[in-house]
């Protein structure tokens, strides 16, 4: 089955994932369009993690479907590596490669994983640490940078993949208030570029600034979503109510 | 801020921003035999001493096969290794009590004792045991007199004083170690009490480090126990001596080489390992949350 | 440098410190063919322990029950037995099971011999340590860095050779490092089988020469120097290893 652009980029479709006994995706579906931005939001518990983890095929889904451009990632014969080209993601705790430069980082994984030329390899890193601002930064190592050019570094090291999806897993959750408006304007950069961004994340005022369209997932299940400006006014479910008034 | 756990000599690693990058090491202790039941042991250890009886019994044609000789001899080999821990006993009781003062004077105020401390240790830490060994054995005289009492000096006695040097030398280490890894709070705690560096040592620092030293000393002990042999190389009777010695009695047949020698690796295996989990159990249970 | 022999020899003379090694040309090579011996055995040893310390690391993270089971009776069996016996075990009860091949002369020689049990035996028992290092080594790098390499899409052979490995190795040294210093302590052993390194030498020189006193003295030196390289070099290692930004 060929892929176009005009069918969903990521069709996440029933999906169910349960850790031993516990369940954490109990039938979640949802449709992410090339240059969407789509935020998931929710309580702590309630599978948004799990969920994009299932995407790039980090956690396993034992019901459902999900397609990234027309390839099925619940497939035990899956190429990770193909899907991994197509899918990027960031982690909340960065995870940078400590014994690294931030430019080494971003050019390791095109060098040694998709066996580009180390010279072109490089200068795209160089392009991309620019973009996120720390061309100045070239050289130091993850210790010696602070959490949020540590994060930055660790977008520029996905987009060094060119992927044509990024996931992002909480991003700022770990970083000082001071830093999160400077990886945030960088990922609303990507986004205006028009990179599909699927993100998890608790920045409301964000994600109501950028976001095309917003799920909230409690206990597993999608309960509502929408674009921002109805989904934060006219939130309809109960249980959106509660949570928007908590955190809004 | 990186700081160095003593005892395992391992970085704790920490970002600026207060995530671990590298988790806290811990000293390994893999799951002793994972699984291993005592009848697979107890194959084992039979396939290691009597396989040899099996393998050489079409050859010529012994009157009593390897495991019957070993049988013979085991009661004197026994004794032996009975010998072997009074040796380990003795020289870890001594070289603890003089190792405890030494490590005591590494943490010394005054410049000189703990410069002389630290020579000392550092001394007998970076020579092998074996030399040690010799050295004692060697040139310490065959008798002395006290007092006009002539006490002889047997062999065994000089092995005992020969391995406690580097026992000395490993517990000052340990005790150095120890006092070094308790936060320096405890000290500043002490001194803003108007505690005398004397009674903060003896009833607030030392009581704390037993603890983070119990595990260490017990792994030295087991180094020790398993060090008594080489004193079959300066001549002392002890259960490799025997060993050698019952084989030379049997005629020097190559088919109980491998039965005696595993006897003995299994004598030690069978005093060492237990002391090794039990070692673990301790470290487990004194885990130190910094 | 026959001044500085001679000088020696009218020590002795003066004195009746007996330094032959010294000032005698014979006693002289003997010392430095043992000094070269150790350092050789050493060597040797800490190559094929460290390679045996990665092997063993990597097959404990196997699945395999047996391979992990396997592994983990390696281990104990050579860390709780003596590594003298260890060492008999193989010279003696291994050794003489071995084919014998014809020497020069017409004998018969056994096929490996003492300084290569020695190697043998001494490479296995720290070898055992070493797996234990590595392992804690591998442990301590976090789960979500190999995560995040999974998810650009490294193989696990790239993930274990550019990532777990490297930071592993840096956390470990210090482990490593005393580990390297007891080998080289543990060398002397290789004296019970005759190997003729520094110990053997020295025991050589004063059965000659009975001049036990300064021989003993002259080995702790040496040892006490050689250690000490050791551990300077080892150090000097860990601070070029070190990563910026760590401590």
């Amino acid at each position: 089955m060929s892929w176009t652009p005009a069918d969903p980029m990521v069709s996440i479709k029933d999906v169910h994932k349960s850790f031993g006994d516990l369940k954490v995706l109990n039938g979640v579906s949802l449709d992410v369009m090339k240059g969407d931005v789509i935020c998931i939001i929710g309580p702590s518990g309630s599978g948004k993690s799990t969920l994009i983890r299932c995407v790039n095929a980090l956690n396993d889904i034992q019901q459902g479907s999900i397609l990234v451009e027309g390839q099925e990632v619940n497939d035990p014969n899956l190429d990770k590596l193909e899907l991994r080209k197509k899918v990027g993601m960031v982690f909340q705790q960065y995870n940078l490669f400590p014994h690294k430069t931030a430019l080494q980082n971003v050019m390791m994984a095109p060098v040694r994983v998709l066996k580009q030329d180390k010279a072109k390899a490089e200068a795209k890193a160089r392009a991309l640490l620019e973009r996120v601002r720390l061309k100045d930064k070239e050289n130091a190592y993850p210790g010696e940078l602070s959490g949020g050019q540590q994060q930055r570094v660790a977008i520029a090291r996905s987009l060094a993949m060119n992927p044509d999806v990024i996931l992002f897993d909480e991003v700022t959750a770990a970083l000082d208030p001071e830093t999160v408006g400077e990886v945030l304007q960088t990922i609303k950069d990507l986004a205006e570029d028009g990179m599909t961004c699927i993100l998890v994340t608790h920045e409301m005022a964000f994600a109501q600034e950028v976001a095309d369209h917003i799920y909230f997932t409690d206990r597993g299940v999608i309960v509502e979503h929408g674009p921002p400006e109805t989904f934060f006014k006219k939130a309809k479910d109960p249980r959106t109510k509660e949570f928007l008034s908590q955190i809004l | 801020m990186g700081t160095r756990h003593e005892n395992s000599g391992v970085w704790l690693m920490t970002y600026k921003t207060d995530l671990p990058v590298m988790l806290p090491v811990t000293p390994r202790s893999p799951e002793p035999f994972a699984g291993f039941k005592p009848k697979h042991i107890v194959i084992i250890a039979a396939l290691v001493i009597l396989g040899p009886s099996l393998a050489f019994a079409q050859v010529g044609a012994p009157i009593l096969t390897p495991f019957a000789v070993l049988l013979d001899w085991m009661p004197l080999l026994l004794e032996g290794f009975i010998f072997n821990l009074v040796i380990s006993v003795s020289a870890m009781a001594l070289g603890t009590a003089v190792g405890a003062m030494l490590g005591l004077g590494q943490i010394s105020l005054l410049r000189v004792t703990r410069g002389t401390s630290w020579f000392v240790t550092q001394f007998f830490r970076n020579a092998p045991w074996l030399v040690l060994l010799f050295f004692a054995m060697f040139l310490l005289p065959f008798e002395i007199k006290i007092f006009g009492l002539v006490v002889p000096l047997p062999d065994w006695f000089k092995a005992i004083l020969g391995l406690s040097l580097p026992v000395m030398a490993n517990v000052s280490e340990i005790v150095r170690g120890a006092v070094k890894s308790l936060p320096s709070g405890q000290w500043e705690a002490a001194e803003s009490l108007a505690y005398s560096r004397q009674q903060t040592l003896w009833l607030i620092i030392l009581p704390q480090c037993v603890k983070r030293m119990l595990p260490p000393w017990m792994n030295l002990y087991s180094i020790l126990t398993m060090a008594t042999v080489l004193a079959s190389i300066v001549g002392v009777s002890e259960v490799m001596t025997l060993t050698a010695q019952a084989l030379a009695a049997e005629g020097g047949r190559p088919e109980l080489l491998a039965p005696f020698y595993g006897f003995v690796l299994l004598l030690f295996f069978a005093y060492c390992y237990p002391i090794a989990r039990f070692t673990v159990w301790l470290e487990k249970k004194f885990a130190v949350i910094n | 440098m026959d001044l500085v022999f001679d000088w020696f020899r009218v020590l002795y003379d003066e004195t009746g410190i007996n330094l032959p090694f010294i000032y005698d040309g014979y006693d002289r090579n003997r010392m430095i063919d043992g000094f070269f011996t150790t350092i050789w055995l050493s060597v040797v040893c800490l190559f094929f322990s460290v390679i045996i310390g990665v092997i063993g690391a990597w097959l404990q993270g196997s699945s395999f029950k047996w391979t992990r089971r396997i592994v983990n009776g390696y281990i104990q069996l050579f860390r709780n037995t003596p590594p003298l016996v260890q060492l008999y075990f193989f010279y003696f009860a291994i050794g003489t099971v071995l084919p014998k091949v014809e020497n020069d002369w017409g004998g018969q020689s056994p096929i490996l011999g003492s300084f290569a049990w020695a190697a043998i035996s001494l490479s296995f028992f720290a070898g055992a340590f070493n797996v234990e290092i590595f392992r804690s080594g591998i442990e301590a790098v976090p789960k979500s860095t190999v995560e995040a390499a999974e998810a650009l899409g490294f193989s696990k052979l790239q993930i274990y050779r550019d990532i777990t490995m490297p930071l592993a190795i840096r956390v470990v040294i210090p482990a490593l490092n005393n580990n390297l210093v007891n080998l080289v302590k543990t060398t002397t052993l290789a004296y019970a089988i005759a190997v003729p390194e520094m110990l053997y030498e020295a025991n050589q020189i004063w059965s000659d020469n009975v001049n036990v006193t300064e021989m003993m003295i002259f080995m702790l030196l040496a040892y006490f120097a050689l250690v000490g390289v050791l551990v300077g070099g080892m150090n000097r290692w860990e601070r070029a290893m070190k990563i910026p930004g760590f401590g």
